[in-house]
């Protein structure tokens, strides 16, 4: 990592100056961390009075737990359909926004202000809307004649938070096409369609390969914020419910942890998430900076 | 081009464009519906248009709320959580500021390891690591706290890393001429590179007062007493209260008012907010 070329000198003064943000991240992100790790090699007894070490068995159990590979599968289906849903949607929006000259502002205001929601509110109004009895969309639903009741079908209550989730990150991933979209140079495309080629066939071989970068990089924020960030979605709406059918990793391991006090378990499930999502970060990272060198 | 000839492909994006605003809208737009009818609309079958009892509601829901449920005011849910997203926001700009400044200006033993020790923090987030990090802060006694909810989410890797790039890119010159003039490291810092960074500050300002307001897993776990409750969290509870069906109106009406503050943030300060979230990309 490189510094100034022209520096002050002196050692206590850097030290100090780093002291608040070493002291808060050793207290509050490595030691936990390590304690998850340390947590996860052995059994406590529900209280805390005691514990033994039980070295990989917490991880062997929970590798063997047809529940948690339930719980993983369910991560997955629930991460991947957020993550496309939300790219999909953002990138028809980004290319026809990027399109137009008449609204384009408006339309963007419009697309872009749900950044500012908090997943769990996100949660709350999918959840008012596809509410059985009384929800705007369930009630449209029922009367094409699908029977909509998240609170019993599995299926529907994973469908409900997915589109919740996907709807709060639109907008992100929205502002990272646009923004790619215009770096895009316009003499390119008409030159392209000086060749003849049409819209669609503009935006498959020139627009799409181009975009690949922004396209890789949302991805992988996409899937981090659903491993993570859509805890507020589901505890504020289904509860993992019905049954496990939307409780995902992280959902798990605050059950696990605060409900059921099995701690051992939670610490091993929390170091297989952040072993997921420290890689997908690592990637990331190595990734954009390679970007940048080249 | 003629502008105004007619093509079917204009049309049709206007048209997509236009059903894509409206899903942005319409969920918040319902919620807001729901807020400005009693309850028995909303149960009955929700008009799409607001209706009389937007006064009554929301004096209803800043006055007696739901205690009758058991449940804390909305007003003091509403300060908590500016008081803790504004905690975060301030803590986080001022702490990486300095540890920036210090990795960037200075030459020092484990430069190298203080910034792997920074980088960790964005493979770690709150999420993975919930029962060690609680018992820490328990163990500090901070749990009921404003210090445990905003301290041990203002260390961040990528406020840090977008300072360290701005100052990157401050002339050398400065630095020598500042020497030169005798100027300490300190008064250099806060007079040359703070308002050199004024407009990543506002960027970062945006970016983190949102994620501050939104938090929802760690002041669950940080709060027992309800006097400390943040009112994304709150909200959870207001929908839970009842066993047959949520009070909908106050419900939707605490909703538009938790999300309003930042909302607002990002409207007013657009360009900023555009700028943070590509920055703190990087």
């Amino acid at each position: 990592m490189r510094g100034k070329r022209v520096t002050f000198p002196g050692i206590a003064v850097p030290a100090l100056l780093l002291a608040p943000q070493l002291a808060i991240t050793i207290i509050f992100f490595v030691w936990p961390a390590f304690q998850s790790l340390r947590g996860a090699l052995f059994q406590q007894d529900a209280f805390g009075l005691g514990e033994n070490f039980v070295g990989l068995d917490n991880f062997t159990k929970l590798f063997g737990d047809p529940a948690y590979a339930a719980s993983f599968g369910l991560t997955l289906v629930f991460a991947f359909a957020t993550t496309a849903l939300c790219m999909a949607l953002a990138l028809l929006f980004a290319a026809l926004a990027d399109g137009v000259v008449k609204g384009a502002a408006i339309y963007k205001s419009l697309l872009t202000w749900p950044y500012a929601v908090a997943p769990a509110i996100a949660g709350v109004l999918w959840w008012f809307l596809f509410n059985p009895t009384i929800g705007l969309f369930a009630r449209g639903l029922n009367a094409l004649g699908i029977e909509w009741n998240h609170y019993l079908n599995g299926g529907q209550a994973l469908t409900l938070v997915i589109i919740a989730s996907a709807w709060k990150q639109v907008s992100y991933s929205f502002l990272f096409f646009l923004a790619g979209l215009q770096t895009i140079p316009k003499s390119l495309l008409e030159a392209a369609s000086l060749d003849g080629a049409d819209g669609f066939t503009r935006f498959r071989k020139i627009v799409l390969p181009l975009l690949m970068p922004t396209t890789f990089f949302l991805a992988v924020t996409n899937l981090v914020y659903a491993f993570c960030d859509t805890f507020g979605v589901i505890h504020a709406t289904t509860a993992g419910g019905p049954g496990t059918a939307t409780t995902t990793l992280i959902y798990k391991i605050y059950q696990d942890g605060f409900e059921a006090l099995d701690l051992g378990s939670s610490a091993a499930q929390s170091v297989v998430l952040m072993a997921v999502v420290g890689s997908l970060t690592l990637i990331q990272f190595r990734y954009i900076e390679r970007n940048i060198h080249y | 081009m003629a502008a105004t000839r007619f093509r079917p492909a204009k049309v049709a994006s206007h048209a997509v464009l236009i059903v894509g605003s409206t899903l942005m809208v319409l969920p918040v737009y319902m919620a807001f519906v729901a807020s400005t009818h009693d309850l028995s609309r909303s149960l009955t079958g929700l008009p799409l248009w607001p209706g009389p009892q937007i006064i009554d509601n929301y004096r209803l829901l800043l006055g007696e709320g739901m205690r009758s449920f058991g449940l804390p005011p909305i007003g003091p849910m509403l300060l908590n959580s500016l008081i803790v997203a504004l905690a975060i926001t301030f803590g986080k700009i001022a702490i990486s500021l300095l540890s920036a400044f210090a990795i960037t200006y200075f030459q020092f033993p484990f430069r190298v390891l203080a910034f792997w020790v920074i980088f960790a923090t964005l493979m770690l987030p709150v999420e993975v690591r919930i029962l060690p990090t609680y018992e820490v802060v328990a163990s500090f006694g901070l749990l009921d706290s404003y210090t445990g909810l905003s301290l041990p989410l203002i260390a961040s890797a990528t406020a840090t890393f977008l300072f360290r790039q701005v100052f990157m890119t401050v002339p050398d010159e400065l630095t020598e001429a500042a020497r030169i003039d005798g100027a300490g490291p300190l008064r250099f810092l806060w007079w040359v590179l703070i308002p050199m960074s004024r407009t990543n500050i506002a960027a970062l300002f945006v970016i983190t007062f949102v994620y501050g307001w939104n938090q929802y897993l760690w002041p669950l776990l940080m709060t027992k007493d309800t006097a400390y409750y943040t009112v994304i969290m709150g909200i959870q509870r207001l929908a839970r209260a009842s066993d047959f069906q949520p009070q909908w109106h106050l419900v939707m009406a605490t909703v538009i008012l938790a999300l309003l503050p930042p909302v607002i943030v990002v409207a007013v300060m657009q360009k900023q907010f555009v700028k943070g979230l590509f920055e703190t990309e990087k």
